[in-house]
């Protein structure tokens, strides 16, 4: 009966489908349902008489525009404009001075967290830079660069820090988990290399739907051991989702090194056995990272295919305010990265050189010197703002309250009624 | 018959239906177009509507694309084309991470996990991500629009990895909503309701049933409640709950009671095991006075407990005797044990008839 029914129902779901015209334009791919028919076919394989085993394909090269001193290497890639090329290295000084100030608050106790980005500011402001606004980014947690150029501020950062009545996120993660829905970037969360796979899902939406956007996803090389990131890279190529994977590969996953990492060629090396278009580029290049972001983007909507891009870069600061890196690396390393190939430094050199910006000395410390003082006066507001009320705790767990939780909600404030005193109420706005 | 029925529902074109939208099974009117399904039928029939009605819906897993390994997809591919109804690689983890990016970005998704057992290692993606999504952004994103299916329960010779009810892992995670139902009927408005419901939903399908359970299922576009519990027979002397499968056993059970101790059972269907219908088990138990949980699960920490210590707070002085849990035991799902492993009919028997006479 089950055969029977099962051919007749075939028959009538194709007949409807023909009559239904449901949803059939997105692509090729529609109603593609057909058996597969794989007779054995011996020239398939390429067949050899020597018995051995694979090699190593060759190193992928790291592309670059220019050299440590600022010198073109690549003028043909010098094509950005001035106003783009300036904003980014404004973002980039911009960025280091938060970092520099915020991880010296939390020395303080002002914040309870803080991961800076030193080293990898032209990875993340360059991204920013190339990718279309309305590009939805899936970050790990060291991208604020990314999220500052699309024009989050230090006073939403130091919201968020500090979890007070402003934080878009309610106060309820720890710091530096940034997200905010009008600049299209997802909200981080500490579990590593979930977002990977997510932004596979996020980049077939757009594929569905046929928009020119992509998701664009970061993780560092240590979040590439994950089982996620294996997930991610075969769903994104088998399904054909218009999804970005940008690996910041700074050499350290908190103490460990690359080396106890993985000991293929990198995390491109790998990229590239998921047939997926891949790059790799010097991270502390920004000419290098924005044109390649902006081919492997150009690549992606195009094609209606993912695109991979590691950045070769150095995590030159302690892994987070929890971490004393000269426990396992030398600062004779840390200072040889910072002095010779610091991302900041060689656009500097570069725009000077070049003619494309007049440096003032005096000018350039005085910007510095204003930057740091906003900070220092965002910090203070933001540390006089209230928490958010005792009972948003209940929000959002749901898209409503459920009984439970209404429940809970009570018997939280009953007690707070008669022992309030005992919970520092007034740091919390009222409901 | 079967042939002729799908052929029939196929024709249907849901879109021009509003939702109809009930409390429980039985508030549906009488008298509504039906047609003869088993439950996997019903799954289908489901996922054919919400499908239809909603242009952005998606659903995807392991072998989903030729009807999948219970038949549950039959024909959706080829209606619906293969970017809406399609294969993913075998690989749990990036099912449900796949379906909470597409969730993100707005898509209804409905995602396979081919069996219950296999979801452990989407664990991370469910409990962390997924759960958490809407709290942990202030409400910025969401990935309401997900919906995870999976089999469940015992099969007469699944042993250890096609037997498996994790129920009471996904039930300890604030964030989710977890649905198991008892027949087709439930099973399309609870799965449709799922579906639609702006919260990430895990919707168990009880595997024993998919060709089993058979029932005149109305035809239109319906939802059921999401958190109700359902009385499915009134009694007067104890309180028996249960969900999916074992609904039966009780309902058995409560037979047996009737027949050889004349004790009248009342009887009740859980449907909603997160977050579940506190009211209904509450009433119940303050006018039975005594109270039988009932799951295939292991016994120690199992969806059981939860709900024993709950009515346990909330009618302790109405209760006459020890509220008893009738569970598998604290063992992996055997293979040749299975019927002395599970709570059958005979099980839940003896604790009522301990329970009326403590
Ligand atoms: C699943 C998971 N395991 C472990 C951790 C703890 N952890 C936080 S960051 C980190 C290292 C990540 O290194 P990498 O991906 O290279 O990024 P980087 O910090 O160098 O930018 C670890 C192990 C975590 N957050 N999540």
């Amino acid at each position: 009966m089950i055969k029977n029914f099962r051919q007749v129902c075939r028959f009538a779901l194709y007949q409807s489908a023909l009559k239904t015209n449901s949803f059939q334009n997105l692509s090729k791919r529609a109603f593609c349902y057909v058996k597969h028919h794989k007779t054995f076919n011996d020239n398939e394989e390429i067949y050899t008489h020597q018995l051995s085993a694979a090699s190593q394909p060759d190193t992928i090269p790291t592309f670059r525009v220019i050299d440590l001193q600022g010198s073109v290497l690549a003028p043909q890639y010098e094509n950005i404009p001035d106003e783009i090329l300036n904003k980014i290295f404004d973002t980039m000084v911009q960025v280091e001075e938060i970092d520099t100030i915020l991880n010296m608050t939390q020395r303080q106790g002002k914040i309870s967290f803080y991961m800076p980005s030193f080293g990898e500011q032209a990875t993340t402001v360059g991204v920013g830079a190339a990718l279309e606004f309305e590009d939805l980014v899936f970050p790990q947690y060291r991208e604020q660069g990314t999220i500052i150029y699309r024009g989050y501020t230090v006073r939403d950062m130091l919201n968020q820090c500090i979890g007070n009545i402003h934080d878009l996120g309610k106060g309820r993660q720890m710091p530096v988990h940034y997200g905010s829905k009008a600049l299209n970037f997802v909200t981080v969360s500490s579990p590593l290399t979930t977002q990977v796979p997510q932004a596979s899902g996020a980049g077939y939406g757009y594929r569905l739907r046929g928009e020119n956007k992509v998701a664009a996803t970061y993780f560092g090389e240590g979040a590439a051991s994950e089982g996620d990131w294996h997930a991610a890279l075969n769903f994104a190529a088998t399904l054909s989702c218009q999804t970005l994977f940008l690996c910041r590969n700074n050499k350290y996953a908190i103490s460990t090194p690359v080396v106890d990492q993985y000991r293929g060629d990198g995390i491109a090396g790998k990229s590239i056995g998921y047939g997926i278009k891949t790059y790799r580029v010097d991270g502390n290049d920004a000419l290098a990272v924005y044109h390649t972001v902006k081919e492997a983007r150009n690549y992606i909507v195009t094609n209606k295919a993912p695109a991979f891009i590691e950045f070769m870069t150095y995590r030159i600061g302690d892994h987070s305010t929890s971490d004393h890196s000269v426990m396992y690396r030398t600062e004779d390393e840390i200072s040889s990265w910072k002095s010779t190939n610091n991302p900041i430094t060689r656009l500097g050199l570069y725009l000077k050189k070049s003619g494309r910006r007049v440096f003032d000395e005096a000018k350039d410390k005085e910007v510095r010197a204003a930057i740091k003082k906003d900070i220092i006066a965002a910090l203070k507001e933001a540390n006089e703002q209230k928490l958010p009320a005792w009972n948003t705790l209940f929000e959002d767990v749901y898209d409503q309250l459920t009984p439970n939780l209404k429940e809970q909600k009570e018997e939280l404030r009953q007690h707070l009624n008669e022992y309030g005193e005992h919970y520092n109420l007034q740091k919390f706005a009222s409901n | 018959m079967l042939s002729k029925i799908l052929k029939k529902a196929n024709k249907v074109q849901y879109a021009n239906f509003a939702t109809a939208k009930y409390r429980l099974a039985k508030d549906i009117p009488a008298g509504v177009e039906t047609q003869h399904m088993n439950l996997f039928q019903a799954v289908n029939n489901a996922l054919d509507i919400a499908l239809q009605t909603d242009k952005t819906a998606c659903l995807f897993g392991e072998d989903v694309k030729f009807g999948g390994v219970f038949r549950c997809s039959l024909g959706l591919n080829e209606k619906y084309g293969t970017d809406r109804v399609f294969n993913t690689p075998l690989c749990e983890q990036g099912i449900a991470a796949f379906g909470i990016g597409l969730a993100t970005n707005g898509v209804t998704a409905i995602a396979e996990i081919q069996f219950g057992d296999y979801i452990f290692p989407a664990f991370d993606q469910i409990v962390n991500e997924a759960a958490k999504y809407r709290f942990r952004s202030g409400n910025q994103f969401d990935c309401g629009s997900l919906t995870i299916r999976t089999t469940w329960g015992a099969v007469g010779h699944g042993a250890l990895y096609h037997s498996q009810s994790p129920e009471a892992y996904f039930a300890h995670t604030p964030g989710l909503k977890v649905v198991i139902p008892r027949d087709p009927i439930q099973c399309k408005g609870l799965l449709l309701a799922s579906i639609r419901d702006k919260n990430p939903v895990i919707f168990f399908e009880p595997k024993a049933l998919y060709r089993n359970a058979e029932a005149d299922v109305p035809v239109m576009d319906y939802e059921l409640d999401l958190h109700v519990a359902d009385v499915i027979q009134e009694g007067t002397d104890i309180t028996l709950i249960a969900w999916g499968t074992q609904v039966r056993v009780i309902q058995e059970a409560a037979k047996l009671a009737k027949e050889k101790l004349g004790v009248s059972c009342e009887v009740i269907d859980l449907q909603t095991i997160y977050p579940y219908d506190i009211d209904t088990l509450q009433k119940s138990v303050n006018k039975t006075g005594r109270c039988i949980i009932s799951h295939e699960a292991p016994i120690t920490c199992g969806v059981g407990s939860e709900l024993a210590a709950n009515i346990q707070e909330k009618c302790f002085l109405r209760l006459e005797s020890p509220v008893k849990r009738v569970c598998g035991f604290d063992t992996p799902f055997p293979l040749v044990h299975e019927p002395i492993y599970l709570p059958d009919k005979w099980r839940v028997f003896d604790a009522i008839k301990k329970s009326v006479n403590y």
